[in-house]
């Protein structure tokens, strides 16, 4: 592996900044330098300077560039125990209160984990109740999430999270194989929105009973969690929940306060103030 | 046995292992004593998703309690650290761990050699890298890193090793400043404690 340099990492960021607005100056670094290396390796390009000047030049490869820098290696119902906490306690508590649910996915990848929440309030019988969005920053990906088409080795994996997740059916009540790979039931996400949104320039746009940020916020630095997580609270419902990936954590979060832990385990938290 | 390389400046230990190294591993947890100086930061190949049951079992022998850090926590002196399951996790500059889940590395996620090179990239010649026994190449890579940074590298002797793919491939792909059995090992874990002291 070549070692690249905070400083060409700098101007690259830049050169995004200025010419497309997307802000990667405080993504965290070993990852993020771990994803160039990559795009380097995939594209061939022998610095990061040939390709800083190719991103200046070329908007195309830019949105190919915005793919294949952020992550999206993602299960359905990745933490079983968490997708059932979720089913037999927070929605139920939810239902107290409000009669539908709204539910926002932040950073939503390739769309397994709003297939989950689907299944999910299907087998709960209020998915026609729910109004759930789904964001991402990546275009590709969000249209791959919209296709739900996924390979049969991780259907395997999404079985077996299925499994003990202890949903009602079999999973493969909700997919077809057909040519080698899983086609979902699209029934399942029609009234799925489907939007691009960036978290960390984008705008406030709705509140929400659950907002999911799971391993998403592990790519930027305690700055910009800070930062995201501010509009993240201003995204809930007062005594609305957000739940983030199981190794994340509020801890050290100026807003940490406005916040209390539902459950520690899975990282589900309630916003308990404004 | 005696190890004239050693110095005060270390600032952190970090070992991989994988197939068969769980013995190895609970052996030196348990007798690595309690106010032992330097961050130990392990990275083992576990089951992707099964998150409880490894930590409760390496903690049952080892002295010192066993953290599975979260994103962004700090590398505390004389703790030891384990990567969680299904995780990559990198060290970062300012000493604090952060996880990520990119693709799988040498079919393994978390993988030895990212932890190894992030740490090879914070703490420079002030490292010591140790690799066990296990069953890919995984660690290999991570061990060159830490060499050609100026680190101290040490391998567990394969002929001890239940499954010796893992020190071999290190050994074939960097220089290895010792290779030791696992009660080698230990001492110079003892080694260092009295270096501190």
């Amino acid at each position: 592996m070549q070692e690249i340099h905070i400083v060409d990492i700098r101007k690259l960021t830049e050169i995004i900044k200025t010419k497309y607005g997307y802000d990667f100056t405080n993504y965290a670094i070993s990852s993020f330098k771990r994803r160039i290396l990559r795009i380097l390796e995939l594209h061939k390009f022998n610095s990061v300077d040939a390709l800083t000047k190719k991103i200046s030049d070329d908007p195309v490869f830019f949105e190919e560039f915005i793919s294949e820098i952020t992550v999206n290696v993602t299960e359905m119902f990745r933490d079983p125990p968490f997708w059932r906490i979720l089913r037999d306690k927070i929605i139920p508590n939810i239902l107290l209160n409000h009669k539908k649910v709204s539910v926002w996915h932040a950073g939503c990848s390739s769309g397994e984990e709003v297939y989950s929440m689907a299944i999910l309030l299907k087998e709960m019988g209020i998915l026609e109740d729910s109004k759930i969005i789904a964001t991402d920053i990546d275009d590709q990906i969000l249209e791959r999430a919209r296709s739900g088409v996924y390979t049969v080795k991780n259907m395997e994996l999404n079985e077996k999270n299925y499994v003990r997740f202890r949903g009602e059916n079999e999973l493969n009540k909700y997919f077809e194989v057909k040519n080698g790979l899983a086609y979902m039931d699209k029934s399942l996400v029609k009234d799925v929105s489907y939007r691009k949104h960036d978290l960390v320039n984008g705008i406030v746009f709705n509140k929400f009973d659950i907002v999911l940020c799971r391993n998403v916020m592990i790519y930027f630095n305690q700055n910009l969690q800070n930062d995201v997580l501010k509009k993240l609270h201003e995204s809930i419902f007062k005594y609305g929940y957000l739940a983030i990936g199981s190794k994340e954590s509020l801890i050290w979060c100026e807003i940490a306060n406005k916040f209390i832990v539902v459950n520690n385990e899975e990282k589900i938290y309630k916003k308990i103030k404004e | 046995m005696k190890f004239p390389e050693l110095h005060i400046n270390f600032k952190a230990i970090v070992i991989g292992g994988s197939a068969g190294s769980f013995q190895g591993i609970t052996k030196i947890l348990s007798q690595v004593p309690k106010d032992f100086p330097l961050p130990i930061i392990m990275c083992l190949h576990r089951l992707k998703h099964v998150r409880n049951g490894f930590i409760e079992a390496l903690s049952i022998k080892s002295i010192k309690d066993v953290i599975e850090p979260y994103d962004k926590e700090s590398i505390k002196k004389g703790n030891v650290y384990l990567a969680p399951a299904n995780y990559h996790m990198s060290i970062e500059l300012g000493h604090y761990f952060s996880l990520s889940t990119e693709e799988m590395v040498n079919n393994s996620r978390p993988s030895i050699d990212i932890t190894m090179e992030t740490a090879a990239f914070t703490y420079k010649n002030k490292l010591i890298g140790i690799l066990l026994s296990g069953a890919n190449k995984d660690g290999a890579m991570g061990m060159k890193k830490i060499k050609d940074s100026g680190g101290f590298t040490i391998v567990q002797d394969p002929a001890e090793c239940m499954i010796d793919t893992m020190p071999t491939a290190a050994l074939n792909t960097t220089s290895i400043d010792y290779t030791l059995s696992i009660d080698d090992i230990i001492k110079l874990f003892f080694e260092i404690h009295k270096l501190y002291k």
